[in-house]
């Protein structure tokens, strides 16, 4: 059965087919059945195909399949073949289930819009390009689904493209994304001129013997790589697609959050691990930008207006850990933490869905509150993902990643304590946005009046993921706490074991834990009596008015537009402006040239038949003057 | 050389071929004239042929009979819509298609 891999990217691929071509002719009912069909039967298949895949692999080796040669010119051999190990199963796994339980909601939560053929496309074509992007074996085919993601964020962010500032989203998301992107051609080129070979596991195993660690090209490949997940995954300096790409309808939202696009520089980065160890100081600045990233986000989603807002600023700053456990070394706390997050984060982006689509797509959370007795399912939903989000301890995903990846900062002998202290700062920041969230929408006085839960298939996707944002944090505990180890197991033959400072014990993990614990709980806390009505300052905070220069500031995402609009986007116009017309110029006198000339030479043009017989005359005596001489 | 008088008789009639195509406003005689430069150029071809002894020159000769018979037949076409259309047989009458 594990044959049939090649059918997980193909079936959403005939999705969008279908839907693209002849949508137009299927009834509602149909199109749902196809765009959530089509992503609910690749989830099967990866089913199917995982089972295989520990039954045939017990060591969780790589399984790989080729279809056909796609180029094959002298001295390029590039293939349509893709290569299955845990890491990449994994990533199918998250992508199809989580994909299937989106397109599932949005089948509601889209019946009433006009494009609901186009949306579903869109969306198949996504999951698609996401399900290559992972499973190809050849960097080439991994691009081809890198740009795939880039072109889908593009059209699902504009998807309502009646409104002018949302293609302005969508354009913006393209274009800075594609700085990335370029960066990473760039680093595809030089891999090419050196190894003659675009496979990934070849790419990196002649890396390995041809380069020493910290070589010139090493870094400079690695930080090429960089430049293309940061743009990806939103991270410093790049990030700022992110949040105006809440354009789009939410389940796209929750698609790119959790499933898809963003997690694609984490994936990168877990694929190429090998390279980016050849190069130190390159890791280390994942670190840094992953840190520097989740507390300017972090700090950001605490002043934002926009329900949508806050959750993409929160994914930012989760995104960061991820790359801060990139950038030590834990691979698998980087991937345990994207595994978690893409449960509590879509389940985040589908329960505020369900508010927006209560209110009448009312996103302003001052215009929210008491929605509690409402919405019973939504409110315990959300609460439970924004819990699994601040990390409470125990019972929730969220706290078994973070503490993971806190836990690994403090030991791996590529960090330092700072990093620690700064991680441990944005765990208590997320408790405090994610709750000022919970108390402003669901607590207080109801401010707009809800039109009444919504039905069984947003329903049930929301409950599922609550349940999975609850119980995914099981398959690995600390030693602490039960000492469970399946995901790191599993994940042992496709990525590297952390590396620990000698003298870490349990002793001192305990002492770490207990300090994330009073920070997540903190938060809480702080949050309580800050945003919660009828707490101590909670009546103070009603005001959204506040316009201190410093909110301002954060509510821009600390002013990261502007400044870009300031550095390139003005300078670009004002040269653009003036330039112009010094190009132009010397192209108008090439128009003037040929123009005199065509009127100076049209004079010989008499009408006359004997003057043209003496011109043919005169001109063949001239050439046979010259040939006489 | 036997075939030099024959030569210059071929550059005087195109000589005076060229000259009346030049110098007559009849179209008529200008066909004529075309005529005669043709015939200088068979003449050509006729002498060039007996000079080395082959029968490529004879050949180009009928290929120019030819040639001419069809063009004249053409050109007298053009000629007869001419005369129709502006009532006149002067060449410089027909210049409308001047730049």
């Amino acid at each position: 059965m594990i044959s049939v891999l090649w059918l997980i990217p193909v079936l959403p691929l005939a999705g969008f087919l279908l839907l693209a071509l002849c949508g137009a002719r299927l009834s509602r009912q149909q199109i749902a059945w196809v765009g959530c069909g089509s992503v609910g039967a690749a989830a099967v298949t990866t089913a199917l195909v995982a089972t295989d895949f520990f039954s045939l692999f017990p060591a969780r080796e790589s399984y790989q399949q080729t279809l056909w040669n796609w180029i094959d010119t002298s001295g390029m051999t590039v293939g349509i073949s893709w290569y299955l190990d845990a890491l990449s199963l994994l990533m199918v796994a998250v992508i199809t289930g989580i994909g299937f339980l989106i397109h599932l909601y949005s089948a509601e939560y889209m019946a009433h819009d006009d494009d609901y053929a186009r949306f579903f496309a869109y969306m198949n074509l996504f999951v698609a390009a996401m399900l290559t992007l992972v499973l190809a074996d050849n960097l080439l085919l991994l691009y081809l689904g890198w740009e795939g993601v880039g072109l889908c964020s593009y059209l699902l962010i504009g998807f309502w493209y009646r409104e002018p500032e949302y293609g302005t989203a969508a354009q913006k998301a393209f274009i800075v994304t594609r700085i990335g992107d370029t960066a990473f051609a760039i680093g595809l080129f030089i891999l090419f001129t050196q190894f003659q070979t675009l496979s990934i596991q070849q790419v990196q195993s002649f890396a390995m013997e041809a380069w020493p660690v910290g070589s010139n090209l090493a870094m400079i490949v690695a930080a090429l790589f960089l430049i293309g997940a940061v743009g990806k995954s939103a991270q410093l300096p790049l990030q700022v697609w992110l949040p105006d790409a809440m354009a789009g309808p939410t389940p796209v939202s929750a698609l790119i959050h959790a499933a898809t696009m963003v997690t694609a520089g984490v994936y990168l980065i877990a694929r190429m691990h090998h390279l980016f160890e050849l190069a130190p100081m390159v890791q280390e600045g994942i670190a840094v930008l992953g840190l520097v990233t989740l507390l300017l986000a972090a700090t950001s989603a605490l002043v934002q207006h926009d329900i949508k807002r806050v959750l993409a600023y929160s994914t930012m700053s989760q995104i960061g850990y991820m790359f801060l456990a990139l950038g030590v070394g834990a691979w698998s706390a980087a991937l345990f933490h994207f595994l978690t997050h893409s449960c509590f984060k879509a389940l985040l982006f589908l329960a505020a869905g369900s508010v927006i689509h209560s209110l009448h797509h009312e996103q302003n959370i001052f215009k929210m509150g008491g929605l509690r007795r409402h919405l019973p399912w939504t409110f315990w939903t959300f609460l439970i993902g924004a819990a699994a989000m601040s990390g409470v301890p125990l019972i929730t995903s969220g706290f078994y990643s973070k503490d993971w990846i806190l836990w690994s900062v403090w030991s791996s002998p590529l960090s330092h304590r700072w990093i620690w202290f700064g991680a441990l700062l944005g765990a208590l920041l997320t408790g405090l946005y994610s709750f000022r969230l919970i108390f402003r929408v669901f607590f207080g006085e109801v401010r707009t009046q809800p039109t009444g839960e919504s039905g069984l298939a947003m329903r049930l996707p929301l409950v599922v993921l609550a349940f999975l944002a609850l119980t995914v944090g099981f398959l690995e505990m600390p030693h602490t706490l039960g000492h469970v180890t399946l995901f790191s197991q599993y994940l042992s033959h496709a990525l590297p074991t952390t590396e620990l400072l000698p003298g870490m014990d349990e002793s001192s993990e305990a002492r770490e834990q207990l300090a994330v614990t009073v920070a997540a709980l903190l938060g809480i806390g702080l949050a309580a009596l800050l945003f919660l009505p009828g707490s101590l300052f909670g009546a103070r905070g009603t005001d959204q008015s506040t316009s201190h220069p410093s909110v301002t500031l954060l509510q821009g995402g600390w002013g990261f537009d502007r400044l870009y609009d300031r550095l390139f986007v003005q300078p670009w116009f004002a040269v653009t402006r003036n330039s112009s017309d010094m190009v132009d110029r010397g192209y108008e006198w090439l128009a003037v040239c040929a123009e005199s000339c065509h009127g100076w030479l049209s004079h010989t043009q008499t009408g006359h038949v004997r003057w043209y017989a003496a011109t043919i005359a005169v001109g063949t005596l001239m050439l046979l003057g010259l040939f006489a001489m | 050389m036997l075939s030099t008088p024959a030569l210059v008789l071929a550059i005087m009639l195109f000589g005076l071929g060229l000259i009346g195509l030049l110098s007559r406003r009849n179209i008529l005689y200008m066909l004529l004239s075309l005529e005669i430069m043709l015939n200088a150029a068979a003449l050509a071809f006729i002498a060039g042929g007996a000079r080395w002894g082959q029968v490529d020159g004879e050949i180009m000769f009928l290929f120019i009979l030819t040639l001419a018979a069809a063009e004249v037949s053409v050109a007298l076409g053009i000629v007869l819509q001419l005369s129709y259309r502006f009532r006149t047989l002067d060449a410089d009458a027909f210049c409308e298609m001047k730049g």
